[in-house]
């Protein structure tokens, strides 16, 4: 094997010169002590933050109008979730794309959603026996589809002038047939919090699966307008804060500040682009030592001379 | 809270740092008074560790 | 039953005995172990002169940040998931590993750009870098997936916005955000894993390979 010309930006000439006394295990040792100090005090002095979790019980207490229309837009299939694409639905057309790569189709429909049924009738169903929610449903259920849509856009106009006074909803009258009865009660349910329950209920004893209830409560605008007072929303530079004043992700700058410039700030593929980009640079970031231009900026820039200054004293003069 | 040694003392907060937060803009950019303070800490901390000279040194 | 011979055993090492001399897999592993990285290399007590910055700390600062980090979650793991909302001696535990993970990052990323403006790759010293690089990347999915797993207004609201860019990338259809036990065995065990390996990896790297020596001086022809 011949021998390649000498890089400076990869090859070096081994040190042959003198050594100094050095405590690897003191220095490790050292260093956990200085940093569990530094943590005991930052916790002592700044704590941590927990703000309560929003369930879908203290949602529809706190907005209960943007409860019930956002569980009709669960129920007549408008919500985002029922329309997201893969991995929740199969609607066409809503997945990212990367040029004509669609990684989401690819990979397909593996949590699959009918959110009228598993946000609404299946719930509903849990209650207690109630006649006239019974009647409702099963109304509901055997109509045909150009009714049901009829019923839908009917409560959606009506419910969209709603109001919530002395723990009663307050929905316009129109033609929505057994819809009404359908939502007065789901959103009862909600507020005892038995459709927290029945959303997270397994055939099992224990629930840890807040898929569907964490879905449902972002379809709202409650939570939204909850993070953006917070400072949160993607827009906002969101990802890398935190609740209150407390520092945050802040290692995850890069990844947010390209949600916040064109194109992917108005894209609809603006997800799949950030990560290509950042999949992207985290590649070209580890191959730093393979790529030429990249690798000589150490080089270049010339802080190493200020790092190594006693050496390039003692060796240059 | 006067109570001395016991657990909600240990974790008493003696900032609070759960009020609203604070935000700089900056054009396009925003970012939280407290990320800023970490990035800017992590600047200085770098430029310290590279100018402040190390301690001993002698040649074994 | 048959009878038992009371005849003594061929005792090992005797006349007729010839030992065993083909390699075992575990004497092939030592040999080669100790051959590429004798004691002196992996538990130095000096290093050479040009090793003398307060830059060089950093890397000692992340491991330590990292042993807080494990130990503190590791307390949290044992009183279970619902503790430290409900006790302050949980919550100060919490923040214990909340400021330990901000020192954490800290450190390494200081540590990542003193590395890089030493161009420490230089002399076969490449995958030392790349796995510090893995180290970095895998510790931001490993502090995501904790962020996750507060059961707090935070973890939901970034469940809820973060699921959109990994279902884009596909990956959401298996690695499900939403889910909280999925996320917090991941962040307690399998994610913890993966970073305390790389880790593992790039320290004997370093050890193996030595701290990179300065570029040339002026006038040195080489």
């Amino acid at each position: 094997m011949s021998r390649r010309r000498f890089n400076p930006d990869r090859d070096v000439a081994e040190w042959q010169g003198p050594s100094v006394r050095y405590d690897l295990l003191k220095e490790v040792s050292v260093a956990f002590a200085v940093v569990l100090v530094l943590a005991i005090v930052f916790a002592i002095v700044f704590s941590s933050p927990d703000e309560r979790a929003i369930t879908l019980q203290s949602w529809s207490k706190a907005a209960p109008v943007d409860f019930v229309q956002t569980a009709m837009t669960e129920l007549d299939g408008t919500s985002g979730t029922a329309t997201y694409g893969p991995p929740y639905t199969s609607t066409p057309g809503a997945s990212q794309k990367l040029g004509p790569l669609s990684l989401e189709s690819l990979v397909g429909v593996h949590i699959p959603l009918d959110t009228a049924q598993q946000f609404v009738i299946s719930p509903l169903r849990t209650l207690p026996d109630v006649p006239v929610l019974d009647r409702a449903i099963a109304e509901y259920q055997s109509a045909p589809a150009p009714r049901k849509a009829a019923w839908n856009t009917a409560y959606e106009k009506a419910v969209a002038k709603a109001t919530f006074s002395a723990g009663t909803l307050e929905v316009p009258g129109g033609a929505y047939g057994p819809v009404g009865t359908m939502m007065s009660h789901l959103l009862d349910m909600a507020r005892t919090g038995a459709l927290d329950g029945a959303l997270t209920a397994t055939p099992q004893l224990y629930g840890t699966d807040y898929t569907k209830p964490l879905l449902f409560i972002a379809d709202g605008a409650y939570m939204g307008n909850v993070a953006s007072n917070r400072h949160l929303l993607g827009e906002q530079w969101g990802m890398m804060n935190e609740t209150g004043n407390y520092p945050g992700q802040a290692w995850l700058w890069l990844y947010t500040l390209w949600y916040q410039v064109p194109p992917m700030n108005s894209s609809s593929n603006g997800d799949v682009e950030v990560w290509g980009i950042m999949m992207g640079l985290t590649v070209l970031l580890a191959l730093a030592p393979f790529i030429p231009g990249l690798r000589s900026v150490p080089r270049l820039t010339r802080v190493y001379r200020l790092i190594w200054r006693r050496h390039y004293r003692a060796v240059e003069t | 809270m006067p109570t001395i040694m016991s657990a909600p003392a240990v974790t008493a907060v003696l900032v609070d740092l759960s009020r609203p937060g604070r935000y700089v803009h900056w054009g396009f950019i925003q970012i939280s008074v407290a990320n800023l303070v970490v990035i800017g800490l992590m600047l200085l901390v770098f430029i310290l560790a590279i100018a402040i000279p190390f301690p001993h040194g002698g040649k074994k | 039953m048959s009878t038992i011979s009371d005849a003594p055993m061929e005792p090992a090492g005797q006349v007729g005995y010839r030992p065993d001399t083909r390699p075992t897999w575990t004497g092939r592993l030592r040999r080669r172990a100790v051959a590429t990285l004798p004691p002196e290399k992996l538990l130095p007590d000096s290093q050479p002169s040009y090793v003398a910055s307060w830059i060089y700390v950093f890397g000692a600062l992340t491991l330590g940040a990292f042993g807080v980090v494990l130990a503190s979650g590791a307390v949290l793991a044992v009183k279970g998931p619902d503790w430290w909302h409900v006790s302050s001696a949980g919550l100060f535990v919490n923040s214990v590993h909340l400021w330990g993970t901000e020192l954490f990052f800290f450190f390494m990323v200081i540590h990542l750009w003193g590395k890089f403006f030493m161009a420490a790759w230089r002399g076969r010293r490449r995958a030392t870098w790349i796995t510090g690089v893995l180290a970095f990347a895998i510790s931001i999915a490993t502090a995501f997936t904790g962020y996750l797993s507060q059961q707090n207004f935070d973890s939901e609201w970034i469940g809820t916005q973060a699921k959109d860019g990994i279902n884009a990338t596909g990956a959401g259809a298996f690695w499900n955000v939403l889910d909280f036990g999925q996320m917090l065995l991941w962040h307690v065990l399998l994610l913890p894993l993966v970073v305390a390996v790389m880790v593992g990896i790039h320290v004997l790297l370093v050890r193996r390979r030595g701290v990179v020596p300065p570029f040339p001086a002026k006038g040195a022809d080489r």
